[in-house]
């Protein structure tokens, strides 16, 4: 139910007031999307939940997260050796 | 797709199993509480990547499954009536109610329509001005902002046909009576990553702190879910009552504060009933009597609003971590997706329905 996917967003339409939206790709289907509690600039990732963005997506904490996997994989790997 | 695949598909998926496992020096009990959670733990199969010791308690996190029975049966009767429209997310079609679900009221002529977003829905309204439309407006935190911005927006189109039927939950309380309760198990938690989208973390910290309970943020993909069972094993082993967050490309501190400020002017807490666990004191949002032309239960009196005997079903239990799907004596045989006896057994979120799908 919560349920809520990133996509890539395409253009933002400001026309009509308190309800910015924008088209948004999620790999390869475009959506729809209000953003208007995001501040998102054409290109940029957000997460969308039943048709509303929740937030932008964090690249830098993305990449941070995937160090991470990769620093717990060699701590890992270091133990093993000493084992 | 990216920042899915990524997390999906991790060349170090089996090294931070074998982490956990290390990691793991005594028993221990970590719920994770969202729905999406506990399907993606069933659709990868992780609690077979994970030492016996560590057992995985499905928390309550399914709005699907925690709707009341007497919210069902006052949509479907809605439903009934002529001239209604009740529109609802898909995973509601088939919940029970104590005599029909809305897809059995379908059956027997009532107009229901299905909708992705609640937008759709004030859509329809407009299409159908001469029929009420009535939003059967589930969710938690993650959902309630979406809620307040149709209503919101209904309004300022001055849609008048248009009204929501909410059954609307708020984590945080529920969490502190589960963990207070004298049958809690839980000895770490796994928070849900969306709902923390928009509400941020700051008010785990003190749950974490009073219940001696670690709680780490956490994501949806199999890599966001063993990264936060790796660092609540961490806290566990350090006793450090803390909040961690665990989904950081996703979720800050302080969360969405315009879809904060969204629900705080639409909807105010109120006591609220949750299926399989009863009563929790503030754990719900209802709508504001400023908008209250928007709601319902205020517009549309009913006589039939009596409790009666739910069936048979043991999803309380299992949301406390005091029974399991496999433990059900009508798991897969009087309780199947297609004829679910309880909630769980309904959406691909609730327990039940995972376990069944995945891991029968």
């Amino acid at each position: 139910m919560c349920l809520a996917v990133p996509g890539k967003v395409l253009s933002i339409d400001e026309s009509v007031p308190d309800l910015r939206m924008s088209e948004v790709d999620f790999g390869g289907v475009i959506r729809n999307i209000c953003t208007q509690w995001v501040d998102v600039e054409i290109g940029e990732y957000i997460l969308v939940h039943a048709g509303v963005a929740l937030c932008k997506v964090n690249t830098e904490e993305a990449l941070a997260t995937l160090n991470d996997f990769e620093f717990i994989a060699s701590a890992l790997e270091q133990q093993r050796n000493s084992d | 797709m990216k920042y899915i695949d990524e997390y999906r598909n991790s060349p170090h998926f089996i090294s931070l199993a074998e982490a956990i496992k290390r990691k793991c020096s005594r028993p221990c009990a970590i719920m994770e509480i969202c729905g999406g959670q506990t399907h993606s733990i069933a659709k990868y199969q992780l609690e077979s990547l994970l030492p016996e010791s560590i057992e995985l308690i499905h928390g309550p996190g399914c709005p699907v499954c925690v709707t009341p029975i007497e919210k069902i049966d006052l949509a479907v009767e809605l439903s009934l009536r002529p001239n209604f429209i009740v529109a609802s997310f898909g995973d509601m079609m088939r919940v029970p109610g104590s005599e029909l679900s809305l897809l059995s009221a379908k059956a027997r002529g009532a107009d229901i329509s299905i909708v992705y977003s609640p937008l759709d829905a004030l859509a329809l309204a407009q299409k159908h001005p001469d029929k009420e439309i009535v939003f059967l407006a589930i969710g938690f935190e993650t959902t309630a902002p979406l809620h307040a911005l149709v209503i919101k927006e209904a309004q300022r189109r001055g849609v008048r046909n248009f009204s929501l039927l909410t059954s609307l939950f708020t984590v945080p309380a529920a969490l502190s009576s589960l963990l207070g309760d004298k049958d809690n198990r839980v000895n770490a938690l796994l928070a849900a990553g969306h709902v923390c989208a928009v509400t941020g973390y700051g008010q785990y910290f003190r749950i974490a702190r009073h219940f001696k309970t670690p709680i780490v943020v956490t994501g949806f993909e199999p890599m966001d879910i063993l990264y936060g069972i790796y660092h609540a094993l961490c806290l566990l082993e350090e006793k450090n009552y803390t909040v961690v967050n665990g989904y950081k490309r996703i979720v800050s501190a302080e969360g969405n504060t315009k879809a904060q400020e969204a629900i705080n002017e639409v909807f105010e807490f109120c006591d609220n009933e949750w299926r399989g666990l009863g009563y929790i004191d503030q754990s719900g949002l209802k709508i504001r009597d400023s908008y209250q032309q928007f709601d319902a239960l205020y517009r549309f009196k009913t006589e039939r609003n009596i409790r009666k005997a739910a069936p048979v079903c043991i999803s309380g239990a299992i949301m406390k971590g005091l029974s399991h799907p496999y433990r059900c004596d009508q798991f897969g045989k009087g309780c199947v997706p297609e004829h679910p006896l309880g909630a769980p057994m309904v959406s691909s979120e609730g327990v039940c329905a995972a376990y069944y799908r995945y891991m029968k």
